[in-house]
């Protein structure tokens, strides 16, 4: 039996996980959730495993109707929620019964959106993973975005004894003005004056920002005189700050496997969930840190959800 | 062949969970055998904390967590894995052979190659065929070969208008390279012919049929044997 059903299903919904990390030497990009703190959080919420399937929403979210008698909770994207007409909160758990209608308004902040519910949605693990790989048409719901119509199952798991509620104070909230923290490299004896650019210039997210990539527009990041405009294509990493012939940084995201274009730094694991929640229109500024930092900081992260883990079970 | 090697290898930091070491910085078959030598190598570790180790023209990107190793031990780590690669046997790199049907349907652009060189199309199959190339890297779409060794005789420019939609299984040129589409995708390479092998299904236990390192060889079919390894395929 199905949990629930898509009435609408927003402009671009898929069913995304912690990712198909491994497969990148055979041409797969990781893909999963773009924001790995919201997924995080949601699962926990519902009291699912770290790596459940979730659905993943872009500015609007779908409407469903439920199916079957289970825990939600919605993270990501600050918007207007309603069950059954009537306004619910994100980041905490929500009992939801048969016939009720999940439904998303006005978006307030943020750009992406989790659904978490309980036993995970389930959808057959291809590659290791349960993530839609659209451009590849692989994994989540048949290959591709939800439509209207779709039925979602969801796997086995336990409804929570007592609700679950993300401490106000720890909600992240999503300001139009981004400070991407960022590791020099892997290309960065390539750049001189550039180095300095990106690091003390704000840059505007352009309307090509997708799970691939988000185009950016500002100062032009210039090469060092006599380095090469491409190098020999190689496999990129989420959050790789690519420099193409237009000067213009791209920071490229988890549906990229290879490209030939310099990367001049890379931004920390912990913040990708900052330009996860970016909309065209925003500003990112970068800082940059040194990779023991970046490793601390990613501890750190590891070490509260951890606490955070323990305060709600 | 010598000097095309690094003296040192080079390492990068490709961000938090990511390390790169590179051998050479030009597209060159002794580079790549150091690559995949690297790379077998590692793999039979299985290193604490490597998530994964991507094999690339002249390098390798390990993809780690910072829980378990860092740049330091990882830098350490390759340096003895290079030191041992002369007491370890590497297996000779496997040869995957490609069935492909040319020309017709199959490689819409065979005619307009064959004209550009001055060639017969039957020519332009002899010499695409001949080789075995060497697949320096698989990505950009799923199974996707970067392939190394095509004919000088063949070097082709991309079409002006690439295409919305090339099939699955097609064999293409553009400029020094060619190579083959796993996955029917948009493209502007010069189609000149096609395989009826699936050379990636996700549902295999090997999703893709070679890696980077192996050498490729297009082997012309007929039509009609298109047909039948298609059908056979399909059941």
């Amino acid at each position: 039996m199905g949990t629930f059903l898509v009435m609408e299903p927003g402009p671009f919904t898929t069913i995304q996980d912690r990712g198909r990390w491994g497969y990148q030497q055979m041409g797969l990009p990781v893909c999963g959730a773009l924001d790995p703190l919201a997924y995080r959080v949601a699962n926990l919420l519902v009291g699912n495993a770290a790596d459940a399937a979730v659905i993943e929403f872009t500015i609007l979210g779908p409407q469903l109707a439920v199916m079957q008698e289970a825990d939600i909770a919605v993270t990501g994207a600050e918007m207007e929620m309603k069950l059954n007409h009537k306004p619910v909160p994100g980041w905490q758990s929500i009992r939801v019964q048969p016939g009720d209608l999940l439904s998303f308004h006005t978006l307030k902040s943020g750009c992406r959106g989790y659904i978490a519910v309980t036993g995970g949605i389930d959808v057959p693990i291809v590659m290791g993973s349960r993530s839609t790989y659209v451009g590849g048409k692989i994994g989540g719901f048949r290959g591709r975005p939800l439509r209207k119509g779709d039925i979602l199952k969801s796997g086995t798991g336990h409804l929570l004894p007592t609700a679950r509620r993300m401490p106000a104070s720890h909600i992240p909230s999503y300001p139009g003005e981004v400070l991407l923290r960022a590791v020099p490299g892997p290309q960065d004896d390539f750049f001189e004056e550039g180095m300095t650019t990106l690091f003390r210039s704000e840059y505007m997210v352009t309307a090509k920002a997708d799970r691939m990539g988000y185009r950016l527009q500002g100062n032009a990041v210039t090469l060092a005189e006599g380095a090469p405009q491409s190098i020999i294509s190689e496999p990129t990493m989420p959050g790789g700050i690519q420099v193409p012939a237009d000067h213009q940084p791209i920071v490229l995201l988890v549906e990229q496997t290879v490209g030939g274009y310099t990367k001049i730094a890379t931004v920390i694991s912990t913040d990708i969930t900052r330009i996860a929640q970016a909309t065209p229109g925003d500003t990112f500024r970068f800082e940059s840190v040194d990779v023991d930092t970046a490793h601390d900081i990613l501890r750190e992260q590891r070490q509260w959800m951890r606490k955070l883990m323990k305060m709600m079970e | 062949m010598t000097g095309v090697l690094y003296d040192r290898p080079v390492y990068r930091i490709a961000g938090d969970r990511g390390f790169l070491v590179e051998y050479g910085d030009r597209i060159d078959p002794s580079i790549n055998e150091k690559v995949r030598a690297m790379s077998l190598a590692l793999e039979r570790k299985r290193p604490e904390g490597v998530i994964e180790v991507i094999p690339t023209y002249r390098s390798l990107l390990l993809v780690y967590d910072c829980d378990n190793t860092g740049p330091a031990a990882l830098k350490q780590l390759l340096e003895a894995t290079e030191r041992e690669l002369n007491d370890i046997r590497i297996p000779p790199p496997k040869v995957v052979e490609i069935p492909v049907c040319y020309g017709g349907e199959f490689g819409p652009d065979i005619e307009h190659v064959a004209e550009i060189h001055d060639l017969s199309v039957e020519e332009v199959v002899r010499i695409h065929s001949e080789p075995e190339y060497q697949i320096y890297m698989v990505g950009f779409t799923p199974g996707f070969p970067f392939l190394g060794g095509l004919s000088e005789a063949l070097h082709t420019p991309r079409l002006k208008t690439p295409r919305t939609k090339v099939p699955r299984g097609s064999v293409g040129i553009a400029n020094e390279q060619t190579g083959v589409y796993p996955i029917a995708s948009p493209g502007g390479w010069q189609l000149i012919g096609r395989t009826p092998l699936k050379l990636f299904d996700p549902q295999r236990e090997h999703p893709i049929l070679y890696q980077a390192g192996d050498l490729l060889r297009f082997q012309p079919i007929s039509a009609s044997e298109y047909r039948e390894l298609e059908e056979r395929q399909e059941r």
